[in-house]
């Protein structure tokens, strides 16, 4: 593809732009100096290295010995091996990886001695399991979102008044106050109403994620609605008299022929609003989500590594929000090239 | 075929304009009407009226003895029946040539992929425009944009078609290749109303001529009369004007 420069560019000779190039590079160095001496300056500890945890983990496991007995058998069980142990209330048996004892069969063992010490198996951390609920709402929210948006979009530029008014309410009702109250609202009193009616019909409750995706879904559809219309209305007339005189009806028109060049119009302003549905994923901690912003704040609570765990978690945030840009560049030049 | 009785439009958005005014007509099958005027006498909206694309405030229109205003009427059926090409051809933009005469052959007469393929090939092959079949509308000229309108409408196997302006936003070179495609369609015997300044059109093909002007039929008759002995005042005017 041809690169586009803007006017400003092209009015520039190519030493300024040399020059300010360098001064850009200059300036990023500048700002990561000065945020590194500032936290020398405060003397603060870096410990990026014990981040890793944050995703990937393996606990340490340590056996200890209840009661009074004796090592009755050890028996090989591949790279394993089972450890019985003969105590006045009978035999317990332990499965433990080779070479993490040093017991002998017939030795005697009392309370405290360690039976066995090793590495579990691999787990998430509390980032990696943070960063998959956040992915895992926002693209359901993303999904329920686009046919909320779709639908009101729709009805939005139709003639009934049930649909149009309808579609108007909503957007300006949803629009019109901070999606925080939305959440709240979502979880604290439908899902209140809604939990002790399933409670009282024997139905078990809905989980606290729902009612963060519902609150998502439908403030990022209020936003699409809008987004969709104006793709709608930037359509031509004479493509609609076409479709009409041909004998279609309103919606075979509306889905063959308005919605598909719409979209060429609707991508790039609803990529904007998926990235910000996945940053506003960030405000479901508050209902006791543990998407990634809570997730980092709990490891916080526990590590003391605010800096480290902040950083990494914007940086993830970012990842998101970058990849999902990179794949709607994509999809609108798959479809301008059409 | 079609009966127009007393029709009258009014648009009040922006301002009050009588764009119908008492329109009475008779177009029987297999007749071409040619309906001239100059601009903003009522001709669009006379087409338009035909098949609802507007509605008329007061009077009536029997298509085929079905009362297109009547609510119940289902008015796509209507439409089905009768094809329209526009000035600005309104080919849609993001399907192919084949996918832009296939598209209501699928949705509205419910034909399956071979038999509304063959169709669109045959109707292309006639307008001379097969060999795009695969092309997007972007890439075709003028000309060949308003024969694939024309093949669109065709293939739908109307019993009426309707022309408003098809050579009008043309380039001088490439109308005589659609005057050609519709001169050949009202040879075939297919009931035709076509508004259009192409005076030669009007006297080769046409059967009658309607002139408007200020949303009223002022004069009609044959080719003949019409060129040659115009009784009404304005009608000399306009075709001294254009002529
Ligand atoms: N949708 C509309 N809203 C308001 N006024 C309209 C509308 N359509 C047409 N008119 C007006 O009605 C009158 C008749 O318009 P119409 O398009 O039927 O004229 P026309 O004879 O087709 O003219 P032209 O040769 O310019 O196409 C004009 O004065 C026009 O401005
Ligand atoms: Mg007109």
């Amino acid at each position: 593809m041809e690169q586009k420069k803007s006017n400003i560019s092209r009015l520039s000779n190519p030493t300024a732009h040399a020059v300010s190039v360098a001064g850009f590079i200059a300036l990023m160095f500048l700002v990561i100096g000065s945020v590194y001496y500032a936290t020398v300056a405060v003397e603060y500890q870096w410990r990026w290295f014990k981040i890793p945890q944050y995703f990937m983990y393996q606990p340490s496991i340590t056996l200890y010995v209840e009661a009074d007995g004796e090592i009755a058998s050890l028996n090989p069980n591949k790279d394993k091996v089972e450890i019985v142990i003969q105590g006045e209330e009978g035999e317990k048996k332990f499965l433990v990886p080779a070479g993490s004892f040093h017991w002998d069969e017939g030795d005697s063992v009392s309370p405290g001695d360690i039976i066995a010490q090793y590495k579990g198996e691999w787990k998430p951390g509390l980032l990696a399991i943070g960063l998959w609920v956040t992915l895992k709402i926002s693209f359901i929210s993303t999904i329920f979102g686009i046919l909320l948006g779709i639908i009101g979009g729709v009805a939005r530029v139709s003639d009934t008044p049930i649909l149009k008014w309808t579609a108007i309410t909503y957007v300006e009702v949803i629009r019109g106050s901070p999606l925080l109250v939305q959440i709240m609202i979502f979880y604290f009193v439908l899902g209140t109403t809604m939990n002790k009616i399933l409670m009282m019909n024997g139905i078990p409750k809905i989980n606290p994620e729902w009612y963060g995706i519902m609150a998502l879904s439908i403030f990022t559809g209020a936003y699409v609605v809008e987004i969709v219309r104006a793709g709608i209305e930037a359509i031509h007339p004479g493509q609609v008299e076409a479709a009409r005189s041909a004998g279609m009806s309103y919606f075979q028109c509306m889905f063959h022929i308005i919605l598909p060049q719409a979209l060429k119009t609707i991508l790039p302003p609803l990529a904007g609003q998926f990235i910000n549905l996945i940053k506003d994923s960030s405000l479901l901690g508050m209902i006791s989500i543990r998407e990634l912003t809570k997730a980092t704040r709990e490891g916080i609570t526990t590590s003391l590594q605010t800096f480290e765990l902040w950083i990494l978690c914007a940086i993830l945030y970012l990842l998101m929000t970058f990849t999902l840009s990179m794949f709607v560049q994509y999809l609108e030049r798959r479809t301008a090239q059409k | 075929m079609i009966e127009i009785n007393n029709i009258y439009k009014t648009y009040y958005v922006p301002h009050e304009v009588r764009a119908l005014v008492d329109v009475s007509n008779s177009i029987k099958a297999g007749e071409v009407v040619v309906v001239i005027g100059p601009s903003g006498s009522g001709k669009s909206t006379f087409l338009r009226c035909l098949n609802r694309l507007e509605t008329a405030d007061h009077g009536q229109i029997l298509v085929d003895g079905v009362d297109i205003f009547d609510p119940k009427t289902d008015i796509n059926k209507v439409r089905a029946e009768m094809g329209m090409v526009f000035q600005s051809f309104n080919l849609f933009p993001h399907q192919t040539i084949l996918g832009n005469v296939c598209l209501a052959q699928k949705l509205v007469r419910k034909r399956g992929k071979k038999e509304r393929e063959e169709k669109a090939m045959m109707i292309l092959e006639k307008v001379g425009i097969a060999e795009k079949a695969l092309a997007h509308p972007s890439n075709l000229s003028g000309g060949q944009q308003q024969r694939v309108a024309i093949a669109r409408a065709l293939a739908m196997d109307p019993k009426i078609m309707l022309f408003d302006e098809p050579t009008s936003a043309l380039d001088p070179e490439m109308i005589g290749e659609v005057l050609d495609v519709m001169k050949a369609l009202a040879k075939e015997g297919m009931t035709m109303v076509c508004v259009t300044h192409e005076m030669g059109f009007a006297r080769e093909v046409g059967d009658r001529v309607i002139f408007m002007d200020e949303g009223r039929i002022v004069e009609e008759g044959t080719p003949e009369h019409f060129f040659t002995a115009p009784t009404h005042a304005r009608t000399k005017l306009f075709l001294k004007q254009i002529l």
